[in-house]
This record gives C-alpha cells, structure tokens and sequence, in this order.
C-alpha cells in the first residue's frame, strides 16, 4: 500500500544544542498584573469563609443549593439569591496524590505529597463538589466515599480566602 | 446543506523542543498541506487558524501573530479557540466557512509550540483555574486529570493496567507514523512502573508535552471534486462546553462528549455509531481518556470498554480501531496541532494513503474528537469517503 | 447563501471605567438577559450556538473559553470562543446560520480592562518577540508611525485629526452610555502630552468596562422573535502582515480594512458606498484611525477625508454620519468588545432607538472595527432596517 503521508519541518533540538550557543534564544519573563472584580457572590462567599462558615446559594425554581454560591442559576438562567448556610463537612467524590508542584517541579525528599479532592460539601446539592486539599492521613488510607471536615485557620490569620479552610481531614 | 470535503493535508513532526518558530511550524504545516493537493496560497479563499493558550508562547494575541505564517496574509483569517479541544473544533470552523456559501476553500492550520514556556509548560496551567476560588490552592494540571481517572477507574472498578493497555495500544500504533518522537514499544508494566506523577496518574499515562503543527484543506463539493478523486466527505461536525463549575459534574462519564457526538451523528444521518464507524481516533492525552471517550463517542458501552479493548476489539485488526495514527500518547501533544492530526489520520486511512499503518478492509466513515477546557468540551468530526 | 441572516436581540451591560460591583461574568449575565428578552424573551436553551470572542491575556485566565457557557445560559450548548475581535465572533454566528445546521446563534463579548494592571505590558507581548520587543517601546509607537505615514501620504492635518476628536467626544454628550462625552477644544488637543509624535494624549480613546451580546437568526425566526430585525446584507474581514517591518507599503492605509470592506461590499451588492451608505460606526481607536478608516472603506477618494471632516459631511448633519454615538474615543473603548459596540449602535440607529442621537430616515449603515495595535485585522458589516 503505497503511504502518501505528508510530513515536512519539526526539526527536534537536544538540551545541547540550546547550552552548546548553537541555538539563541530571547529571554523575556512576562509582567503581567490583575486584580479581579469577585462579583457580588464570590464576594459574599469569601467574606463567609473569613467568618470560619461556608455559604450557598439555593436557585429557587430548580431547589439546587449550589457551591460556589452564584448570582444566577446557570441552568434555569434566574436569579439565585437566597443564601443558605453549608455544613463545614463532607464526602470525598475522588482524589490524587500528586507528586509535582504546580510548575511541574517534583517534590522534594521528605516533602509530602499534594492531596488535592473533590468534596461533595453536606448540605448542598447532591454532586454540588468543591476543589480543595486533603490532610491529617495517610495517603494510602484515603477512599472515595470518606467523609472529611474542614480545618479552619485561626479567624486572626483567615483573609477571606478559599485558602482560609486550610484543608479537609478524615472524621469518624 | 453545501458538502465539504477534505482534500488535502500535511504535518510536521511533533518534537519534544523544535528549532522552528510557531510562525514557520505553521508555514510547514500549511505549505505541505497545499503541496498535497497541487494547490498554492492564492486557491485558498481564507484560513481557519487554532492555537493553545497564549501563554505557553508568552504572545498575546497570539493569532494575530502566526497569521502570515499559517498563510493569512491579505486574507480573512479567523483563530478560533476551544482550549485543548481545538484542533478538532478548528476543521468545524473551517467546515462552516465553507459550508456558509461565503468561501470556496479554506485552509485549517493548527499549531502549538509549548517548549518555549519555562521552565515547564505544565507550570502557566496554573492560570487556567479559576481566578479566585480555584487558583488560591496552586494546582498542578494534573490535578484535575487524576481526580477524573480516579473517579472513571472507581465507578467501573477499572484498575491501572486496565488504563495502561490504552496506552500501550495507541504507542505501538504510533511507532509506524513518520512524526511520531517515539521509537520504542512500552509495555503495560513499564506504564503502570514508570514515575507517578499524581496518582492514579503516572508518567507513561501522560502525552508528551510537543511542539508541532498540522493542516488540512477543505473544499466546497465543485471545487473538490475538481481536485481529486478522491474526497474525504466532512459528514458531520459537533461541539459541546459543559458548565465551568467542573468539580459539580459527574466526573465518570463525558456528557459534553456525549452531547457533541450525537450532533455530528445527527448530522450525517449515523444513528448507530458502533456499527457505522470504520475507525475512531478519540482523543488520547492520557491513556484513560481514551477510552472514556469512545463511551461518550457512544462507540463502546459504559464500563464495558476494557472488556472489548482486552478482547483485541480496537486493535488495528479489529472491529474499530482506536487510534491509528498512534494518536497523542503515540505521536506526540502539541495541543490543538494534536487534534488536527487526528483529522489528517481519518483523511489519510479513509483514502488508503496511510502505508504500513493502514487500517485493512477499506474503512470508509471515521470519527476524530478532541477534548479541553476544565474537562469540560468536546468537538467531533465525522469524515466519509 | 442565499439565507438571509438578522440581529433580533441586543443587550449591553457596564459602560462604566470600573465595575467593581459585578464580577465579569455577573455582567455578561445582565447584558445576555436583556438581549434575550430583547428577542421575545427566548430562553437560552432554545438558543442553537454561542460565539464568544476573548483574549487570555486580556483576561489573566489561560483557555478563558472554560468560563463562557455558564452566565449566558449555554451549559452543554455548541459554545466556542474567538480569539479575535467580536465582529469577528459575529461573523462565526453568521456562517453557522447560514449553513442551515443552526437557526439562533448569540455573539457576546465583555471588556474588564480596570482589572487588568498592565495593560501596555500586555500589549507589548503582541509583538514579535525576537524583532521588535527587545527594543521595550511602548506599543503605542506603531500608532505613531502609522499616523506620521498617513499624514505624509495623504496630506492631512494634525488639526484634522484633532477635529475627529472633538467631533466624537461632543456627539457622545448625547449618548447615555458614553463616559467620555465632552466639548474640547483644538487648543487642548493640540497642547495634551505627546504619546507617540504626532499621536499626542487625546488621540487616543479611553478604557471602558462592559458587556455586549447580541441574537442572530435566520430569516423565519427572525420574523418570529422579532417586529425589527435588523439585516445582516455584508460581512468581510481581513489581516495585513503581522510583521511590522513588511507594513511599509501599507502603514500609511489601512489594506485590511479595504479588503474586509471589498468583501463586504460585494456580499451586500453594493458598487458605490458612499452614495448607498445612510451612515457608518467607524473604528476610532486612535484619532486618525477614523479619517484612515473612511477612507480604506472607499467612502470617500484617498486623501479626502480630512476636508470632508472640515466641511462637516461626517457631522450628525452631514451627508455621511461617521460616529454619532461619540465612537471610542467619546464612549470608550471596550478591547474585544469592540466591533459589537459599533454594532450595537448601528443598530440602535437602524431601529430607530438611538434616542436623542438619532438620525432620521436611516436604512443601511457600515459598522467597521480594527483589532487595534499592533494587530492589522479589520472586520466590517453592512446592516440594514429594510428586508
């Protein structure tokens, strides 16, 4: 059978031909600077994480208690400003023991792993998960299905921050 | 409708670090595709044009830049953009350009050049979570990948070999396609062995971050008929974006996909796809998305696809192939160059043009998708000679 | 082909410098909702398409595409981006319709440029990185040089390009949504820091924070959504070179925007736009962007626009309209956003809602938008009220 694939051009480089100066390179590290607006329920969301609580919001047409709180219902496409309070607690939907930093980097000697989780937070909607991290356990004794709760940091040093629960733990 | 059909196509190598611009990669990509067809840059009415993220190149408007090089020059040239779903999405770009009545013939060039970002690529997909309640928490890429391998594998009690024999699968395909970067077979125990990076994900789970570029031509029916004899039909195209509140969804199964498919399906009249389909190349950064996209291509039954791919069902020889070009985990992932790929490898096996990987018994109707965002998009293309 | 194609729905959010109340996509809701009440009230998901246009590092956010669907109410709908500018997106909405697959298609686009720090950084890295940013020159030079070669090629003022900017920023006094309306004089213009020479500070348009989303259909729903569609009759776009240093024959005109209008032009079946064209929203990033603009567009001959400006033909009054909103530099100038926001305002005219701007007895109007420094990409769009 006759091949009539056409490839031209992907000239491959070694890491010796960049060191060796046969390649130049520009240099450029870019400078970039943003300050995002949160919006009216992000913002209320952090300033109820700040308060050490986590808030929803309920679309009152489909009943969804939803996390992240958010101003509409983006499948009934209404308002969704009736705010309801969340449990702390909640049910690990899946997991990763993740052994790069987020540029890819490894971690090092000693260094624990990330133990980033989907949590379906109790009291929202079925399936409502947010992101965030797992730790006081074992990486290997981590299951689907576990129930955790949030560690808060002391109310001094929370800024109203998704980073003010300092991660989930196990409970019984 | 009008009909469109491919009528030419052509590729770089994909490459671990390439000495080309993303400019000339494009160029590269373009000029073959044109050269394949006997054609030059003044047939071309206009160029549909896909790219990546902006931030790999360090380019803002990033399109705008590579518009010479993918042949724009004086002309309308339109990127368009649906993360890593666009390679795929880009061929429907061009399809509705043409299919619109408002041009004759459109060149699609996708391209992606991610060695340029330092030090890791990996690292400036920290800026696509989401700003305020995501980012905070410094995610790796991966993250999002395993806790969706993790939750596919758990639903159907799927283990890491299970996941491996994809990859494997779609790396010995690769080894037969000239722009593969690979020259060595792997083995399941060398995939589920190799390095773990997040768990369940380990290093030979994962495509190869590359640079290259990929290109295809597209052609009202006149026109095409004109130029070949044999035209490779775009019979169907589809594109679905899933909410971006990605932690919500059940993770298990790709309902976006789903969604896409049964619109390219429609659209060529396919109501069973499992049947009708010759060949898929479901799109593979990771080995375990291959296979839950061919559930949400509706071409295996949910849970059941390791069953079928264990029974030598995907393979090359048998009843659909998955991923002759080697796909992704085979050839190489420079993004949305990646995706087109896949549409040069329907064109190429569809025409019987593809040598030593040529899927046997003339396959004659094709499916390629591509995949992207938060886990959240899909584009499909169903190709027919 | 034949398809006819139309604007059935219009909504618009923001038109302000900040919008610290309202996240972006708290804003894109506001302006999605009053377009699809606009439009009957049509519930988004009988909506067949969205094309949302945007740039990831306007925004901060790689693959920015990942947070369209959710406030235009596009969850699991055909949604895609475009990396380019919104009249771009709106020509994607109009060749999906036109290619019989889909019947309702919606083109948004937001600006949230007062949360972004560093805008001429961002700016910067539009350029090539090898040639032309080690040199770490404010963009805006390329705007410089380009007016400097226009003046020279076509024997325009700098007074000229001054009247443009008191021209738009007075007709913006009668336009609600513009923040940069205001009676100036060419002393003031004339003696304003320089940017780049000749391009001084009043030259160029201000930042605005907004939102803009727009329904198209083909014809029969058109009729059903709608007592006023407005016509899509052309539509063309086009990019010069990306390469500054190949530009020399072409940074005094604006070839784009002749080829994109070349094309519109003969969609639209128009042989002489100057005659067939009620009024135009013409891009005016820059002051001298608007007369360079009029004049690739073929509405008047090359090196005219300037003395048509003085003798007041593009004035409110004058045989040929050029941005009674107030344009970018009396509105404000909304990034992407931008070819909707002309429009927009096209539209406004064409339906008659133009409120104390408007101008009477218009049919057809040319909106035309350029992707600004240091792109050469230019999208322009024939509307019109009559079937």
């Amino acid at each position: 059978m006759k091949e009539k694939v056409q490839v031209s051009g992907g000239t491959g480089l070694s890491a010796k031909d960049v060191s060796s100066g046969k390649i130049f390179v520009t240099d450029d590290s870019l400078d970039c600077a943003y300050a995002w607006d949160t919006g009216v329920a992000v913002n209320r969301y952090l300033a109820e994480l700040k308060n050490g609580r986590i808030i929803a919001t309920e679309c009152r047409k489909c009943k969804r208690i939803m996390l992240p709180p958010r101003l509409f219902c983006e499948l009934c496409y209404v308002p969704s400003n009736n705010w309801v309070y969340v449990q702390d607690t909640g049910v690990i939907n899946t997991f990763s023991i993740c052994h790069v930093h987020w540029d890819a980097s490894r971690i090092g000697e000693g260094e624990k792993p990330h133990l980033p989780a989907v949590i379906e937070i109790d009291g929202a909607s079925e399936g409502m998960g947010i992101m965030h991290l797992l730790n006081e356990v074992e990486p290997d004794q981590i299951k689907i299905g576990m129930k955790v709760k949030a560690v808060w940091k002391p109310e001094a040093e929370r800024t109203g921050s998704i980073n003010d629960i300092k991660y989930f733990k196990p409970i019984e | 409708m009008r009909k469109v059909a491919m009528v030419g196509a052509g590729m770089t190598k994909f490459v671990r670090r390439a000495l080309e611009t993303p400019k000339e990669l494009s160029y590269e990509a373009a000029k073959t595709t044109l050269d394949s067809c006997g054609l030059s840059l003044d047939d071309v009415d206009c160029v549909a044009h896909g790219t990546a993220p902006d931030a790999f190149d360090g380019i803002h408007q990033n399109g705008e830049y590579m518009a010479c090089g993918s042949g724009g020059w004086n002309k309308p040239t339109m990127r368009v953009f649906v993360g890593g779903a666009t390679g795929v999405h880009a061929i429907a770009h061009g399809w509705y350009h043409v299919a619109s009545g408002l041009f004759d013939t459109c060149l699609v060039v996708c391209e992606e050049k991610m060695s340029s970002a330092m030090p890791h690529a990996q690292g400036f997909f920290l800026t696509i979570f989401d700003s305020i309640t995501e980012r905070p928490l410094q995610p790796n890429l991966l993250w999002i990948f395993a806790l969706e391998m993790n939750r596919y594998m758990e639903r159907y009690g799927y283990t890491k070999e299970d996941m491996a024999l994809a990859a494997v699968n779609n790396k010995r395909n690769g080894l037969k396609h000239p722009a593969s970067q690979f020259t060595d077979e792997v083995t399941v125990d060398d995939v589920v062995n190799s390095e773990m990076m997040a768990y369940p994900v380990s290093r030979l789970d994962v495509s190869p971050v590359s640079d290259g570029a990929a290109a295809v031509l597209l052609a009202a029916e006149p026109v095409a008929r004109r130029l070949t004899d044999k035209p490779v039909w775009i019979e169907g195209v589809g594109w679905t974006l899933d909410t971006a509140y990605w932690a919500t969804r059940d993770l298990s199964y790709p309902r976006y996909l789903d969604k896409a498919a049964r619109m390219a399906y429609d659209m060529a009249g396919i109501r069973e796809p499992h049947k009708q389909i010759d060949i898929a190349e479901p799109y593979d950064p990771f080995d375990y998305k291959a296979l839950h996209h061919l559930e949400g291509l509706q071409l295996s039954p949910r849970g059941k696809t390791v069953e079928l791919l264990r029974d030598g069902h995907f393979a090359m020889d048998g009843n659909m192939p998955m991923c002759p070009s080697g796909g992704l985990l085979g050839v190489g992932n420079p993004i949305a160059a990646a995706g087109t790929m896949k549409a040069c490898e329907l064109f190429w096996q569809l025409r019987g043009e593809a040598g030593e990987r040529q899927v046997p018994g003339n396959p004659r109707l094709g499916v390629a998708q591509a995949w992207g965002d938060l886990m959240q998009v899909s584009s499909v293309v169903v190709a027919g000679i | 082909m034949s398809k006819k194609v139309a604007i059935v729905g219009i909504g618009y959010s923001g038109f302000r410098t900040t919008s610290t109340d309202v996240s972006y996509r708290e804003m894109i809701y506001e302006a999605a909702t009053k377009c699809y009440e606009d439009a009957g009230g049509i519930h988004p998901q009988s909506i067949d398409s969205f094309v949302a246009s945007s740039e990831d590092f306007m925004e901060g956010i790689s693959i920015a595409d990942e947070y369209v669907p959710d406030q235009l109410g596009a969850v699991l709908k055909p949604v895609q981006s475009i990396a380019g500018d919104s009249l771009q997106g709106l020509a994607s909405a109009l060749m999906q319709i036109k290619t019989g697959q889909f019947d309702v298609v919606a083109a948004s686009a937001f600006s949230k440029i007062s949360n972004l720090s560093s805008y001429e950084n961002v700016l910067s890295y539009a350029t090539d990185p090898a040639y032309i940013r080690p040199f770490q020159e404010n963009p805006y030079f390329i705007a410089g040089l380009e007016m400097n070669r226009y003046l020279y090629e076509t024997g325009t003022s700098r007074e000229q390009c001054a009247k443009v900017v008191i021209k738009n920023r007075y007709n913006a006094l009668k336009n609600p949504t513009a923040i940069y309306g205001a009676k100036i004089d060419m002393d003031d213009i004339l003696n304003a820091p320089p940017l780049c020479k000749p391009l001084g500070e009043f030259d160029k348009s201000g930042h605005l924070d907004g939102a803009i989303v727009l329904l198209l259909a083909s014809e029969d729903k058109a009729r059903e959504l709608t007592d006023h569609p407005i016509w899509i009759t052309g539509l063309g776009w086009a990019t010069d070179t990306p390469n500054l240093d190949s530009r020399t024959d072409t940074l005094g005109s604006a070839r784009y925007a002749e080829l994109a209008a070349q094309k519109a032009y003969s969609m639209a079946g128009i042989n002489t736009p100057y005659n067939e064209i009620d009024f135009a929203e013409i891009d005016d990033t820059f002051s001298y962007k608007e007369l360079q603009h009029i004049e690739a567009l073929k509405l008047c001959g090359p090196g005219e626009a300037g003395e048509l400006l003085d003798l007041g033909s593009f004035a409110p009054a004058g045989d040929l309209p050029v941005n009674v909103s107030g344009g970018s530099l009396g509105v404000g100038y909304l990034h992407e956003a931008n070819g909707l926001h002309r429009v927009l305002e096209t539209v406004l005219q064409l339906r008659g809602e133009a409120g104390p701007r408007q101008l009477p007895g218009v049919e057809t109007g040319l909106a035309f938008a350029w992707r600004g420094v240091p792109t050469t990409t230019g999208t322009a769009i024939i509307l019109s009220n009559k079937s």
